[in-house]
C-alpha cells in the first residue's frame, strides 16, 4: 500500500514536472503528496535537526480543536430547527436532528474547502510555492460562523473574496493581516445585510410562527435578559451561528489549543479580561438595561467565546510580540463588548471587534519593538556620553 | 565565592552518544586550511602545490588584513588547492611527511612583553586568527582595541564537549596565554565557565575575572555571556577567543612555536565507540571515523548539531571547532509522519509527546537532519523567543535581515548576535526557514556597507 501509493506519486511527479503539459497540476499533486508522505528533505544549511512539528501538525491540531463545536454546531442546527416547528428531541430522536444538520451543514463545508482550496492551489501553482496549510483551518472556521441559512452561492462569493482579497494579494497565508474567515463573515454581513441579520436565519427552514433571534438580538431590542437561559447558552441549545452556541464544545477545543501550546493563551486570556473589565464598567455605570446585563453574559452570548478562542488567537493577524498580544487581546475584549451595548446597528461586537485590532496589530507591534529599540539607542548613547566625560 | 549569573531562557537537547572521557592519540596523514571558516577573508595564497611547509610555515593571508596570516598545522607538502565555484578557494591540503618540524618564533615573557611584541608575535604565527571580534565574528583589526576579551570555557550545545578534558594537558600555558591576550585590551579579560566546570587551569586561573554562568543553552554562546557582562553598542569592539585557544597562544610565548595539538570530542548517535582524541588543528577526519560509524547513510559535522559544518566522511575539522558529531542524514519519505503519534521524534511542541516528557526526564532523544515538513511563510509567534535569552525580538530581526533593511538591523541589535544565537529558533521552527543563513547574509551585509 504505502509502495503502491510512492510509486503513484513518484510517477505524478514524473508527469506533471517542469515543462510537462500537466505542469499545471504540480502544487495539487505536491500538496496530496506531502500530505501522504513526509518530505525526504533534510537540512541544507544552518541546524542539522529540526523539530519534527510542520504546519500539517499544528494547523490539523486547530481543525481537531473544532470538532466538538462542529458536532455540536451540527447537533443543534437541527435541534433548532425541530424546535421552532414545536417538535422536541424525545419526538424526533437524536440522529433525526443530526441528520438534519448533516443535510444543512455539509454543503456549507463542501463549498467553503472547494471553492477555498481551488483558488490557493492555482495561486501556490502560480508563485511556485508549496499550498499552505493554513486555508484548512479557515475553511472549517467559515461554516462554523455563518448562520445555517445562508445561500450556499453567498457563500462561495464570500469564501472567494475573503481568499483572494483577504489572503493571496498580500502574499498568501503568513503575509494577510486580516483574518480570512472573519473577512468572509464581514463580507456576508455588509453585502447582503437584509438576508444576513434579523430573526430569520438563525434557525434553518423555521417555522414562522416562532421568533428566530438570538440572545444578541433581543438584547439589542431593549430586553432585560435573554430568554434562554444561561445553562443554555453554556450548553449551547441557543439559535446562532453554526459553531459558536456551545460554551461547553469550545471550552474542550480550547483546552486543546492551550494544552499543545498551540494557541497563544496571552491572547485567550487577555480576551476575557477585557470583556470583564468592559462589562464591568458598564455595571457600574449602567443606566439601561443593556449596560446592566452581567457581564459574564457577554462571554455565553453570540460569538464571544468562539472568537477569543479561534478568531483571535490567529497568530498571523494578531499582534507578535508577546507584550503585544496582551494589548491586543485586551483591546478585542473591551470593543467586543463596546459594539454590542452602545452600537445601534449591530447586534454582534466580536467579528467588527477582532477585524479592528486585526488592523491595529502591526501598530502595537510598532510601539513594542520601538521600545526596545528606544532601550538600545539609549544605552549606546549614555555609554558615548561616558566616554566623551572620561 | 562567585557570583553565578542564572540565564532562564534555552533549551537543552538531550542526545544519544556524548563523548566517553578517554583521549586517543591520533595522526592524520592530511590536513586542510579551510578559508570559508574564516568570515569575510579573501585568501591570498602565499604557497603553491607541491611547496614544503612547517608547523607555523604561512599558507596565506587575507587580502583585507595582509598581516593576518594563516600557517599550516603540520610539517609536510602542499598536496592540492581546492577550488569551488567561481574559483573560490575551497581548502588547501597538505600531507604530513617527516617529523614534526616547527618555525622558531622565539620564546618570550608575556607578562614582561609590550602589547606591540604580543601582536606581532601572534600575527606572525598565525595565533592571531585564534581571536575573534563581535560584531561580526571576523578575526578582529590588530591596530583596534576592543573594549574587553572574553574567553569561553564552556559549551552548552548539545553532545558539547567537557572543556576538563579539552583543557586536560594545558600545563601552565592556559595563564601564560592569559597574561598575553590581556596586554591587547585596555578593559577587562572575562573567563566564562559553566556552573558544573570542573576543569582546574580555569578556576584556578589568576589576572581575569571568573564569571560563572548557569542555564541552558545558548547560554555557552559569546552574545548571551556578553549581554550579561558588558552590552556591546554601536562602534563597540569586543574579542573573544576558546579557552583552549588560549592555551595555544599560552605556548606560543612558552615555546616559541605554534603547538597545533588539540583535543576534540568525537560524539553523535551514529558513531559506535565516541571519545576525544589528540588531534592536529585541521586534521583529516577519515580515520576517526572509519570503521567507527554505524553503516546508514550519515551526516558528519564538524562542530555540533545546531552550528556545525557539514563535511565529508573524509572531511578536515573546522577552525574553530572542538567538537565533531554524527547523525543519521534520514533523507526518507515518512508515510504520513505528521499525523502519527511520533513517540520517538523530538520536538519541544507539546503536540508530540517528547515535549511533555522533555519536563520530566532528560532521556536522550534519537534525531536525523530530516526537516520534517514543508517551508512555509512565517505563521507562528512569540517560539522564537522562549530558546533566544536576548533582549532582542528575533521574528523582527530575521524579517529587517530578509528585506535587508540596514537601519532596522541595526536598531534591532543585529551586532549583540551572531548566527549561532538563532539555530535554536531554526530548530524550533514550523516553517523550517533556513534561519542562521538569514542572519549570516544580514550580517554580511551589514559588514560590506558599514565595514567592521
Amino acid at each position: 500500500m504505502k509502495r503502491m501509493l510512492r510509486n503513484m506519486f513518484d510517477n505524478l511527479n514524473k508527469k506533471t514536472a517542469k515543462g510537462t503539459k500537466l505542469h499545471w497540476l504540480h502544487s495539487t499533486v505536491e500538496a496530496f503528496e506531502s500530505f501522504t508522505f513526509v518530505s525526504k528533505n533534510t537540512a541544507a544549511s544552518g541546524a542539522h535537526l529540526r523539530d519534527a512539528i510542520d504546519m500539517k501538525r499544528a494547523m490539523s491540531l486547530v481543525i481537531i480543536a473544532l470538532v466538538p463545536a462542529l458536532l455540536f454546531g451540527i447537533f443543534n442546527v437541527g435541534y433548532q430547527h425541530y424546535l421552532s416547528c414545536g417538535e422536541t428531541i424525545k419526538e424526533v430522536g437524536f440522529w433525526a436532528m443530526f441528520g438534519y444538520g448533516l443535510l444543512k451543514v455539509v454543503p456549507m463545508i463542501v463549498v467553503s474547502y472547494v471553492v477555498g482550496l481551488g483558488i490557493e492551489f492555482a495561486f501556490a501553482q502560480r508563485r511556485g510555492h508549496e499550498v499552505n496549510e493554513g486555508y484548512l483551518v479557515t475553511g472549517m472556521l467559515i461554516p462554523l460562523i455563518c448562520p445555517p441559512d445562508v445561500p450556499l452561492w453567498m457563500l462561495a462569493i464570500a469564501v472567494a473574496f475573503a481568499v483572494i482579497i483577504g489572503k493571496e494579494i498580500f502574499g498568501g497565508t503568513g503575509m494577510n493581516f486580516l483574518n480570512p474567515a472573519l473577512v468572509a463573515r464581514a463580507f456576508l454581513f455588509f453585502s447582503y445585510p437584509s438576508q444576513m441579520s434579523g430573526d430569520v436565519v438563525w434557525i434553518a427552514d423555521k417555522a414562522d410562527a416562532v421568533s428566530g433571534a438570538t440572545s444578541l438580538g433581543e438584547m439589542m431590542t431593549g430586553s432585560v435578559l435573554p430568554s434562554s437561559s444561561l445553562l443554555d447558552m453554556f450548553l449551547g441549545f441557543t439559535p446562532g451561528s453554526v459553531g459558536e452556541t456551545s460554551a461547553v464544545a469550545i471550552l474542550l477545543g480550547a483546552a486543546l489549543l492551550l494544552i499543545t501550546g498551540i494557541a497563544s493563551w496571552r491572547v485567550m486570556l487577555s480576551v476575557f479580561v477585557g470583556g470583564a473589565l468592559m462589562g464591568i464598567t458598564f455595571n457600574l455605570f449602567g443606566t439601561n438595561a443593556y449596560m446592566n446585563l452581567p457581564f459574564y453574559y457577554h462571554f455565553l452570548m453570540g460569538g464571544f467565546l468562539f472568537g477569543a478562542v479561534f478568531m483571535a488567537t490567529d497568530p498571523v493577524t494578531s499582534s507578535q510580540t508577546n507584550t503585544g498580544k496582551y494589548i491586543y487581546g485586551l483591546l478585542i475584549g473591551m470593543m467586543a463588548v463596546l459594539i454590542r451595548v452602545v452600537n445601534p446597528a449591530y447586534p454582534e461586537g466580536m467579528m467588527l471587534a477582532i477585524l479592528l485590532m486585526n488592523v491595529f496589530a502591526p501598530l502595537i507591534d510598532y510601539f513594542v519593538v520601538q521600545a526596545n529599540i528606544r532601550r538600545r539607542t539609549n544605552r549606546w548613547k549614555a555609554n558615548a556620553d561616558n566616554k566623551e566625560m572620561k | 565565592m562567585l557570583k553565578v549569573i542564572k540565564i532562564r531562557k534555552g533549551l537543552d537537547i538531550a542526545l544519544f552518544g556524548a563523548a566517553k572521557p578517554q583521549i586517543t592519540d591520533l595522526k592524520a596523514d592530511c590536513y586542510a586550511l579551510k578559508p570559508k571558516d574564516y568570515v569575510g577573508i579573501t585568501p591570498k595564497m602565499m604557497v603553491e602545490e607541491g611547496d614544503s611547509v612547517m608547523i607555523g610555515s604561512p599558507v596565506f593571508f587575507a587580502k583585507e588584513k595582509p598581516e593576518v596570516k594563516f600557517v599550516s598545522p603540520v610539517a609536510g607538502v602542499v598536496k592540492s588547492i581546492m577550488r569551488g565555484e567561481k574559483r573560490a578557494l575551497e581548502a588547501i591540503v597538505i600531507e604530513a611527511k617527516g617529523e614534526d618540524e616547527y618555525v622558531d618564533f622565539g620564546k618570550a615573557d608575556a607578562k614582561a612583553a609590550s602589547r606591540e611584541q604580543i601582536v606581532e608575535k601572534l600575527l606572525a604565527s598565525g595565533c592571531w586568527t585564534l581571536i575573534r571580534q563581535r560584531p561580526y565574528s571576523v578575526i578582529p583589526n590588530p591596530a583596534a582595541s576592543p573594549k574587553a576579551i572574553i574567553i569561553k570555557g564552556f559549551d552548552t550545545a548539545p553532545l558539547a564537549a567537557d572543556y576538563a578534558l579539552l583543557m586536560s594537558d594545558c600545563g601552565t600555558a592556559f595563564q601564560t596565554g592569559i597574561d598575553a591576550i590581556s596586554k591587547l585590551t585596555d578593559g577587562k579579560v572575562h573567563l566564562n565557565i559553566g556552573k558544573t566546570s570542573s576543569a582546574d587551569c580555569l578556576l584556578k586561573a589568576q589576572n581575569v575575572q571568573i564569571n560563572v554562568f548557569e542555564g541552558k543553552h545558548p547560554t555557552g554562546n559569546i552574545s548571551i555571556q556578553i549581554e550579561k557582562l558588558c552590552p556591546l553598542n554601536k562602534d563597540e569592539r569586543i574579542w573573544y577567543l576558546d579557552a583552549t585557544d588560549v592555551v595555544t597562544i599560552g605556548r606560543l610565548f612558552e615555546d616559541g612555536v605554534f603547538k597545533s595539538d588539540k583535543i576534540i570530542a568525537l560524539t553523535g548517535e551514529q558513531v559506535i565507540e565516541t571519545g576525544y582524541y589528540r588531534i592536529k588543528r585541521g586534521s583529516s577526519l577519515a580515520q576517526i571515523f572509519k570503521d567507527n560509524v554505524k553503516s546508514e547513510d550519515n551526516r558528519f559535522i564538524s562542530g555540533n548539531v545546531l552550528t556545525g559544518t557539514r563535511i565529508a566522511a573524509d572531511g578536515f575539522l573546522s577552525a574553530y571547532d572542538n567538537m565533531v558529531s554524527v547523525i543519521r542524514e534520514g533523507n526518507q519519505y515518512e508515510f504520513i509522519g505528521w499525523m502519527l503519534p511520533g513517540f520517538k521524534k523530538f520536538s519541544i511542541s507539546r503536540t508530540f509527546p517528547y515535549g511533555f516528557l522533555r519536563f520530566f526526564c532528560r532521556k536522550p532523544v534519537s534525531i536525523d537532519a530530516n526537516l520534517h515538513g514543508g517551508r512555509r511563510a512565517f505563521v507562528f509567534t512569540g517560539e522564537f523567543e522562549k530558546v533566544l535569552p536576548l533582549d532582542i525580538y528575533p521574528l523582527e530581526l530575521i524579517k529587517a535581515c530578509i528585506t535587508e533593511d540596514i537601519d532596522k538591523m541595526e536598531q534591532l541589535g543585529i551586532y549583540e548576535t551572531d548566527s549561532e544565537d538563532f539555530a535554536l529558533c531554526e530548530v524550533i521552527d514550523v516553517s523550517k526557514t533556513d534561519i542562521q543563513q538569514i542572519i549570516k547574509q544580514g550580517l554580511d551585509l551589514m559588514r560590506k556597507e558599514l565595514g567592521e
